[in-house]
């Protein structure tokens, strides 16, 4: 018996050398407060979470944030649009990342709970309608025929439905789940609040989205920019018509907002008592509203114009 | 007197045989389904991912460059979990096991504690992230740290541990109780010193391969809230932190293929540390098996 106590030991202690070895830079760093004083060195915990659509503009900042600032502790989780909302609301985080304005309710919800928030754009993300390679009869879709195509009338879908001298094959239909704040911001511009197709595939994953379009000619599904960006050897790209011609989405047609009305900023909601308390926070956001162009570029998604960027700036300065 | 008509025994033999190789090829098939799937999994696993294990890997925080993508914070933040969870599981659950095995009664009450430990066990594990979320971040107030998810976890494997432990209990035959016992040992020098000793490789084993399952679950951890956006590694057990299936989780969302193989990499760290942690079971079993 004597040995599995040994060996219950050398477990312990293996992994807290481990974990010591690992873990030592930060914690010696952390544990003298107030000495790291020098050099303008921040400490602090900054807390946010939210949609996943903006995690990868969220994750850069972070990372060169921290190269930046190490000792202060930013992290944020990935619950969705939606589910980021719910614990700002109660309070819980200082950030909430979101792929679409903030809802009434949720408003309405902050105000009840007292926390006064402020809107900062991060980029531009262009919804992408796609179809599969294969398909090769749309060459564009106005605003009216993809609203046609995505609200549920009860009858089954063909393309030839749509536009006359299409094929008469069902149409399939891949979509974002209804939590994520790409659905929401489809269901504000096209939906327009009436039902989705029944027969649409509903995915939190946008990668299985991606597949069940390359898979077949009859399907047309929507996107972040990102995804379309990265499969664009097997996708084939709507443009869309709002009047004005048909427009692809490009970064130039997203920025300049051309790409109407499907270009949409992405935003983070910023915790007001958050930026006048903490000073880990206040300086975190403003080094985010700073490199949130180039990071945004960075991971495929577009940057806002430069006003919007130094108006955000002006409100978290007024904030301090 | 013949017992046995040879004639219709040797017509019906041939039918007989084909029926036994049959059953044998299907059941082979069985076998090999399963084999046959994992070494497709693994080696897809292995190709994709393998190119990025490195030593890099291992101290670098995620990244916007794959290339650079590390599993630093959440490797240790996986290793931190495990580290409440091993105890706080195995403390209430050994003990558990023992109070129902050694002390209770027999009664109606005590059936009805079994019975709902069984149930618990199929739980689905979304619900104990919710209770995790209620109880240990919000009530208790722990906030999303690695103690509210240890916690969360340690209840999710708890009945595995439990069942587990009764039935090394159990199993240790009641002649070396009642010898402990003629020796004027009280109820609690014999189950320290006669019936755990002897249970400790069935205990063991189930523990380890509860605590394997805790450190692959992902939904508890989702459902509290853990974030992906890390890079820092904890401090002490009330910080926040990653672990290893979200941080991969995370990967796998994102568009760039890239991203995929990293996501791949990481599956290939998770497995290593499960495989390590089911061989120190094998390994116990083995050593400390003893047969009464």
């Amino acid at each position: 018996m004597k040995s599995i106590k040994y060996l219950a030991m050398g477990t312990i202690f293996g992994s807290a050398l481990f974990l010591a070895a690992c873990g030592g830079g930060e914690s010696n760093a952390s544990g003298d407060t107030g000495s790291s004083e020098e050099a303008g060195a921040l400490e602090g915990q900054v807390r946010g979470d939210g949609s996943s659509t903006v995690a990868p503009i969220m994750e850069a900042i972070v990372e060169i944030y921290s190269a930046e600032q190490p000792e202060v502790r930013v992290s944020s989780g990935v619950s969705g649009t939606g589910g980021g909302f719910e614990k700002f609301i109660a309070g819980e985080t200082d950030f909430s990342n979101a792929s679409r304005p903030i809802k009434d309710e949720e408003a309405a919800a902050l105000e009840e709970a007292g926390i006064e928030y402020t809107e900062v754009v991060l980029g531009y993300d262009g919804l992408s309608v796609v179809v599969s390679q294969d398909n090769d009869w749309v060459d564009y879709l106005t605003l009216d025929e993809l609203k046609k195509l995505w609200v549920e009338d009860g009858t089954e879908k063909t393309w030839a439905d749509i536009r006359e001298g299409w094929p008469e094959e069902p149409v399939e239909f891949y979509s974002p789940g209804t939590d994520s704040g790409t659905y929401d911001y489809f269901n504000e511009v096209i939906l327009e609040d009436e039902d989705i197709v029944r027969s649409a595939t509903l995915s939190e994953d946008d990668n299985v989205l991606v597949q069940g379009i390359i898979g077949s000619p009859n399907s047309i599904g929507y996107f972040g920019y990102a995804y379309y960006l990265e499969n664009q050897d097997t996708l084939k790209v709507v443009p869309i018509d709002n009047g004005n011609g048909p427009i692809e989405p490009s970064n130039e047609t997203i920025e300049s907002g051309e790409y109407e009305p499907l270009s949409r900023p992405v935003f983070t909601y910023v915790n007001n008592s958050s930026i006048s308390e903490n000073s880990a926070a206040a300086n975190f956001i403003t080094f985010t509203i700073n490199n949130a162009g180039d990071m945004a570029e960075a991971v495929g998604y577009v940057r806002a114009p430069q006003n919007i960027y130094d108006e955000d700036l002006e409100a978290i300065e007024a904030l301090k | 007197m013949k017992y046995m008509d040879h004639n219709v025994v040797s017509s019906k033999m041939k039918s007989r045989l084909t029926k036994n190789k049959f059953f044998k090829g299907l059941f082979f098939a069985a076998t090999m389904f399963g084999l046959i799937v994992l070494a497709v999994l693994l080696i897809r696993i292995i190709t994709q991912g393998g190119g990025y294990i490195n030593w890099d890997f291992f101290m670098n925080f995620a990244s916007r460059f794959p290339e650079q993508a590390g599993i630093k914070s959440a490797l240790i933040g996986s290793i931190y979990l495990m580290l409440v969870v091993a105890p706080v599981s195995m403390f209430l659950g050994v003990g558990t096991a023992i109070y129902l095995e050694e002390y209770a009664k027999q009664n109606k009450m005590n059936r009805f504690i079994k019975v709902n430990i069984s149930n618990l066990a199929g739980v689905p594990s979304v619900v104990f992230g919710l209770l995790g979320l209620t109880i240990f971040v919000r009530n208790f107030d722990l906030g999303i740290s690695i103690l509210a998810a240890g916690f969360t976890m340690s209840l999710l494997i708890l009945p595995v541990i439990i069942v587990a432990s009764q039935e090394a209990i159990r199993a240790v035959p009641r002649e070396l109780r009642e010898a402990s016992f003629a020796m004027g040992a009280t109820k609690w020098q014999t189950i320290v010193r006669v019936v755990l000793p002897a249970a400790v490789p069935g205990v063991l084993t189930g523990s380890i391969l509860a605590l394997s399952r805790a450190i692959g679950e992902t939904a508890p951890l989702v459902v509290i809230g853990i974030p992906t956006i890390l890079m820092f590694t904890p401090n002490h057990l009330l910080d926040t932190f990653t672990a290893l299936p979200m941080q991969i989780f995370d990967w796998t969302k994102r568009p760039q293929v890239a991203f995929h193989d990293v996501a791949a990499a990481g599956i290939i760290v998770l497995m290593t540390l499960l495989i390590i942690m089911n061989s120190i079971a094998v390994f116990i079993r083995n050593k400390y098996q003893k047969r009464y």
